[in-house]
């Protein structure tokens, strides 16, 4: 009876730890499947940077209309969309690359958003918009997590063949006449959709945990796409049971312990993995027959 | 037998290259309907700026390419290995059957023909076994026969390869050059991109020498002797930023 108090009389007794975890389940399902592409895509850290990206179009509708779910993550999805093209359009028409080119409008968005945010808002609301409050999470929260995860794995099952084609062997898709731009722009518009829908559960700054760890972890445990998706998903979906069972019982701040589970699994997975682990290479001076 | 023929590839007097510099300059001549051309020179010669520009990967800067009749995607294009990325977890099968986008796309279903296609294709490059493992268990060798099981499955009558025998050893390439020589018996044009002399003498009937611009282009023999070499080696590679804009009109 303790052990099941412990488990689950959380989310039993309190209609807001239900939310909380309905809510960061939903973003579980699509943000991990992002996170598997961009890591193998090599975008781990523009993840990190997009979700900076997206801070002043949050801060803008918070100056708005408040703190409110709709207004904040419309105003995130333009900002994060317009930063990812102007980025994109600046690193193929000139000789900067792609990351430098991301590295300077994140870091201007940043300041932009954290001076919005400031000039009517108190370090509270900040601190808000930063680290967001899963355990806030309304009916509106709700939908807007619920769509964008719904909108993720259908936009990724419609795009998935070129996208693998793109992620391979990029030459030859456009060789063959394949949407690869239209494929690389959709990807990062996912990829802000789901920074936004998490930034009201983690904040601007954890929004990405849930889709790189959860995908960093699975590296460890699967050597198939679908295999790291589907450990990626799991990794995500425990990771917030656990982040916030910690979080009541010790009363923890929410979004960090959600994405620290994700970071001890990470942590645990780099030893333990079966496809790759520390603990499972092969013993020095010893070899397989073949 | 090849049902459908490449009409023929036509430079119109065709510049190419990067940031306003030539990498193939006034390019004018024919690939003949199903010829078989290698094109040589050294490294910086435009050989594989040229074979983009046939696929459409790269725009002329003056004159242009013409293919009449034939759609660009469908043209079978092999790229260098360093374009693709190996830890991406992806089968051999899943690989190779990449091959069916001109006919399949985005949407299209893979049929059961299509399935037995691409089983033939990876048996035709000696690959049956290697099916399920992924592309980062291969040595560059393998990973070569999958390129060239997907050119197969592709089915076109025009095929363009750049630097297919880079870094292989001897046996696989005598395997595909013998798949390249089955090609231009069917029919098809082939074009491709190589470094070793020998080769191109002995089994292209036709090369194409250059240097950014053509220093001898027909009948592989009479292209490749001393003489023409010894020009291509006088022809050095040059990128100018004070170079001035070269006022020869494209025709």
């Amino acid at each position: 009876m303790i052990i099941y108090d412990f488990l689950f009389g959380p989310f039993v007794d309190f209609s807001f730890m239900r939310r909380a975890l309905a809510g960061s389940i939903a973003l579980s399902f699509g943000a991990a499947p992002i996170g598997v592409f961009m890591m193998l895509r090599r975008m781990s850290l523009m993840g990190d940077a997009m979700a900076h990206a997206i801070l002043p179009g949050a801060a803008v509708g918070f100056l708005l209309f408040g703190l409110q779910i709709l207004p904040m993550g419309i105003g995130g999805m333009i900002a994060g969309l317009f930063v990812a093209v102007a980025a994109g359009l600046v690193a193929r028409g000139t000789v900067l690359k792609e990351d430098a080119s991301l590295a300077a409008f994140y870091l201007i968005s940043l300041s932009l958003g954290v001076l919005i945010v400031s000039m009517k808002g108190s370090s509270i609301d900040l601190m808000h918009v930063l680290f967001g409050s899963v355990l806030a999470v309304d009916d509106n929260a709700l939908l807007v997590l619920g769509g964008a995860s719904t909108i993720s794995i259908v936009v990724l099952a419609v795009i998935l063949r070129p996208l693998i084609a793109e992620c391979v062997d990029p030459v030859f898709l456009a060789a063959v006449k394949g949407p690869g731009a239209v494929v690389h722009i959709v990807f990062l518009g996912l990829v802000v959709l789901n920074l936004v829908a998490g930034f009201q559960a983690l904040g601007t700054l954890l929004a990405v945990g849930m889709m790189i760890l959860p995908a960093a972890a699975a590296r460890f445990w699967a050597r198939r796409l679908e295999g790291l998706i589907a450990v990626a998903v799991g990794v995500a979906m425990l990771s917030c049971y656990v982040g916030l069972l910690l979080s009541y019982h010790m009363n923890l701040a929410s979004g960090p312990a959600i994405t620290l589970s994700a970071g001890a699994a990470y942590l645990v997975s780099i030893f333990i993995g079966r496809a790759g682990g520390v603990l499972w290479k092969p013993p020095p001076h010893k070899h397989r027959a073949a | 037998m090849q049902k459908r023929q490449a009409p023929p590839i036509r430079f119109a007097d065709v510049t190419l290259g990067y940031d306003g510099h030539p990498a193939v300059h006034h390019l004018r001549g024919e690939i003949a309907s199903g010829s078989m051309t290698a094109v040589v020179g050294p490294n910086g010669s435009g050989k594989s700026t040229l074979i983009k520009g046939i696929v459409g990967l790269l725009q002329p800067i003056d004159g242009h390419i013409d293919i009449e009749g034939l759609d660009r995607s469908q043209i079978s294009y092999l790229p260098q290995q360093a374009n693709i990325d190996r830890s991406f977890p992806i089968s051999v099968v899943e690989m190779v059957s990449l091959g069916l986008w001109p006919r399949r796309g985005m949407f299209g279903s893979v049929t059961a023909a299509d399935k037995e296609q691409v089983a033939d294709a990876i048996a035709t490059v000696g690959l049956t076994g290697f099916e399920a493992r992924t592309l980062d268990t291969l040595s560059g060798g393998q990973l070569q026969r999958v390129l060239f099981a997907r050119v197969l499955v592709q089915d076109s009558p025009l095929i363009l390869l750049d630097e297919p025998f880079t870094a292989i050893d001897t046996s696989t390439a005598n395997h595909l050059m013998d798949l390249i020589e089955r090609w231009h018996d069917e029919n098809r044009t082939v074009v491709a991109v190589l470094h070793d002399l020998d080769l191109a003498r002995e089994r292209f009937p036709q090369t194409l020498l250059m240097a950014r611009e053509p220093i001898a282009w027909g009948a592989s023999k009479e292209v490749l002797t001393p003489a023409n070499l010894l020009r291509l080696r006088s022809m050095s590679e040059s990128w100018d930023d004070t170079a001035p804009w070269c006022e020869r009109a494209a025709g």
